[in-house]
């Protein structure tokens, strides 16, 4: 791993502002996933539903180098990854409940979520099913000489799939800029990283000729700065980027989950690491944050989750009149034959 | 009007539309400086360059994806998968994302794709070779399926593949590439989705086929004519997704029995599809339960007389005909 000291400098250089800002939305997306989890257990949230604590980092210290512009696509644990990118939380959350006001349209559910508008291209529930998507639209602006990037976010599950190599070599072949971000959590589903992939993640970009670097992904800053790096680099280059974060998720896979592959001491140990007490250590050490604003920040999370659950709980259901709609673009109902 | 090759006719389609329309490239496997497997793009790369006519790795999913990829940030490509036989690699992709994304993203998200693979047996290449599987993509809400049988319908179906804003399966028969027809040099020449063709008018049977069993039917229905006084109406689907079966039905409002051709198996395939529509909304009509003439069920095999007794063939659609009255 890239060893990344944060200095003053490093802190000073980003500014107090974003820092807060980064731990204000560490704080939501934390409040917000736990929240979900509860309302899950309650029957108001179905279907699968994979939670982002512990991963927080990735999200927010990743997409946060972003541009408008810049599309991203991502896995099915994915609602961090929408909101960062700037999706509006109350139509994550009532996508979530099924609602029509979801950012889907109650269509997607928890693992595919979308919004044109803010560039999230979708969360995608097949294991490295959206990595040749990220190809195409890194190629698209290639070919179109606009300036954005392609930013792809999967897990370590993906490693063994077919689609991974081929994706990796094709940008690399094609000299596509695309950054691809892998959040390492250690398992795919229960299985250890150990037990699934023979060799070293960041050994395989390297193969395909991508620079790659492997950074904490518990600690925000350190993403930060990999990711500032790297989008430069896909920017300028128009070429693919690797970076490898070493996370963790402190639930389940999803909420069905036993967790019978791993012991609580493990999960005790990552806690730790967490990137919430960290940043906020860091704050607090150059003299940006008291207990009274990070207990502040925390009441601010909590309020506008709880506003998102008003927001979804009030909001109405799709109609049934609106089954058929969006299954075929310029066909408004769709159907299969002229009988 | 210029007598041509299907494949020669499929040419004329890209070329004009990527004339029309910049944002057509096309991807695939061997289809630049190879020219095509089945040669439906040579001399593309030399008129459009590399940047419009990619040859790609043999790598069916990322070639799908990206076309996927690059149609969601307002492209209109084309790829190329050789034939519907590799496709299967690419399943994923086809199904789960190019069919979905417009559903699942609530219409905020379509994708102007067209697919083109190759299909069909008879050419002694084996079971993994020898498919005939439009009708599994017919199976799928959000794609269109399209099988042209004759070089004009190539033409003009295949250009109003890329004025569609949704994912098109344009599967062509090895059969027909050679096939030679009159195809307008209007560069506006469209054939409409969902339009069957009837392209042999009869009273006593309606015969339905698409893609290389139309050529079947209309074989069979000259035995038919010569042999057995019999006139047998053929109808060319040439869509399946969307599927024109009121044309089907009023033929055989006429002509009271109907057999289905199709290089497929019989067991779960497009064929029955057409039994059940025509039983659901012709039943009253009909003299006789409709019959399909399909593939064995079997696995193509390599062996000539094999293969030639595991497709339908023109003879099997007279007797299923004939055994009608």
């Amino acid at each position: 791993m890239t060893t990344r000291t944060t200095t003053p400098e490093v802190l000073e250089r980003i500014g107090r502002e974003r820092l807060l800002d980064f731990l204000y939305q560490m704080v939501f997306l934390r409040r917000f996933e736990e929240r979900a989890g509860e309302l899950y257990t309650k029957g108001k949230i179905r279907g699968f539903l994979h939670l982002y604590t512990g991963q927080e980092a990735c999200a927010v210290g990743s997409i946060s180098v972003l541009r408008p512009e810049d599309r991203v696509v991502s896995h099915y644990r994915d609602h961090g990854h929408a909101i960062v990118k700037g999706v509006d939380p109350k139509t994550v959350m009532a996508e979530l409940f099924g609602k029509a006001t979801g950012c889907a349209g109650g269509r997607g559910g928890s693992m595919h979520l979308f919004d044109v508008q803010k560039n999230f291209l979708g969360g995608y529930a097949i294991v490295a099913g959206h990595m040749p998507i990220a190809v195409g639209l890194a190629l698209a602006a290639k070919m179109s000489g606009e300036d954005w990037i392609a930013m792809c976010i999967f897990g370590d599950g993906s490693i063994a799939e077919g689609e991974f190599h081929e994706s990796l070599n094709l940008a690399a072949l094609w000299k596509v800029p695309v950054l691809w971000f892998c959040e390492n959590n250690l398992y795919g589903m229960g299985v250890h990283l150990k037990e699934s992939l023979v060799t070293d993640i960041t050994k395989l970009a390297a193969a395909y000729e991508i620079p790659a670097v492997k950074v904490d992904g518990m600690d925000v800053v350190a993403v930060h700065e990999a990711t500032r790096e790297a989008v430069e680099y896909v920017r300028r280059e128009k070429r693919p980027y690797f970076i490898e974060a070493e996370t963790y998720r402190y639930r389940g896979h999803s909420m069905a989950d036993p967790e019978l592959y791993r012991v609580k001491e493990e999960v005790e140990q990552a806690r730790k690491r967490d990137c919430i007490e960290r940043l906020r250590r860091q704050l607090e050490e150059v003299g940006w944050l008291d207990e009274a604003g990070f207990h502040a920040i925390n009441e601010r999370a909590e309020a506008e989750v709880e506003a998102c659950v008003q927001f979804a709980e009030e909001s109405p259901e799709p109609g049934i009149e609106t089954l058929y709609d969006h299954v075929l673009k310029g066909d408004p109902h769709g159907r299969p034959t002229n009988a | 009007m210029a007598v041509l090759r299907m494949r020669d006719a499929l040419r004329e389609a890209l070329r004009e539309e990527m004339r029309r329309n910049p944002k057509i490239f096309l991807m695939g496997e061997d289809i630049g400086k190879y020219g095509g497997s089945y040669a439906v793009t040579a001399g593309l790369l030399e008129e459009f360059g590399e940047e419009r006519v990619r040859d790609t790795p043999i790598a069916e999913s990322v070639i799908v994806g990206a076309g996927i990829g690059a149609a969601m940030a307002g492209y209109h490509p084309m790829v190329e998968l050789m034939t519907i036989n590799f496709s299967f690699l690419a399943l994923d992709q086809i199904v789960n994302n190019a069919a979905k994304l417009l559903y699942m993203s609530n219409g905020q998200i379509n994708v102007p794709l067209v697919i083109r693979m190759a299909s069909g047996g008879g050419s002694q290449l084996g079971a993994t070779h020898s498919h005939s599987l439009e009708g599994l993509y017919a199976h799928f809400p959000g794609l269109k399926v399209v099988c042209p049988a004759f070089p004009a319908d190539a033409k003009g179906l295949l250009k109003r593949a890329f004025r569609d804003q949704n994912t098109v399966i344009f599967i062509e028969h090895t059969a027909n590439y050679g096939l030679r027809g009159e195809v307008p040099d209007d560069p506006d020449f469209l054939i409409e989705f969902g339009q069957a063709n009837i392209v042999r008018e009869g009273r006593d049977v309606t015969i339905v086929g698409y893609s290389g069993s139309v050529h079947q039917a209309l074989r069979a229905a000259e035995i038919l004519a010569e042999q057995e006084e019999v006139e047998a109406e053929v109808i060319d689907l040439r869509t399946l997704r969307p599927l024109d079966i009121a044309t089907v039905v009023e033929s055989v409002k006429k002509t009271n029995r109907c057999v289905v051709v199709e290089d497929d198996w019989k067991f779960g395939g497009f064929a029955g599809e057409i039994a059940a529509l025509v039983m659901e909304h012709a039943f009253d009509w009909l003299d006789a339960p409709v019959a399909r003439v399909c593939s064995k069920d079997v696995p193509m095999p390599y062996n000539r007389t094999l293969e030639y007794a595991a497709l339908p063939s023109e003879e099997d659609v007279v007797d299923a005909v004939l055994a009608m009255f």
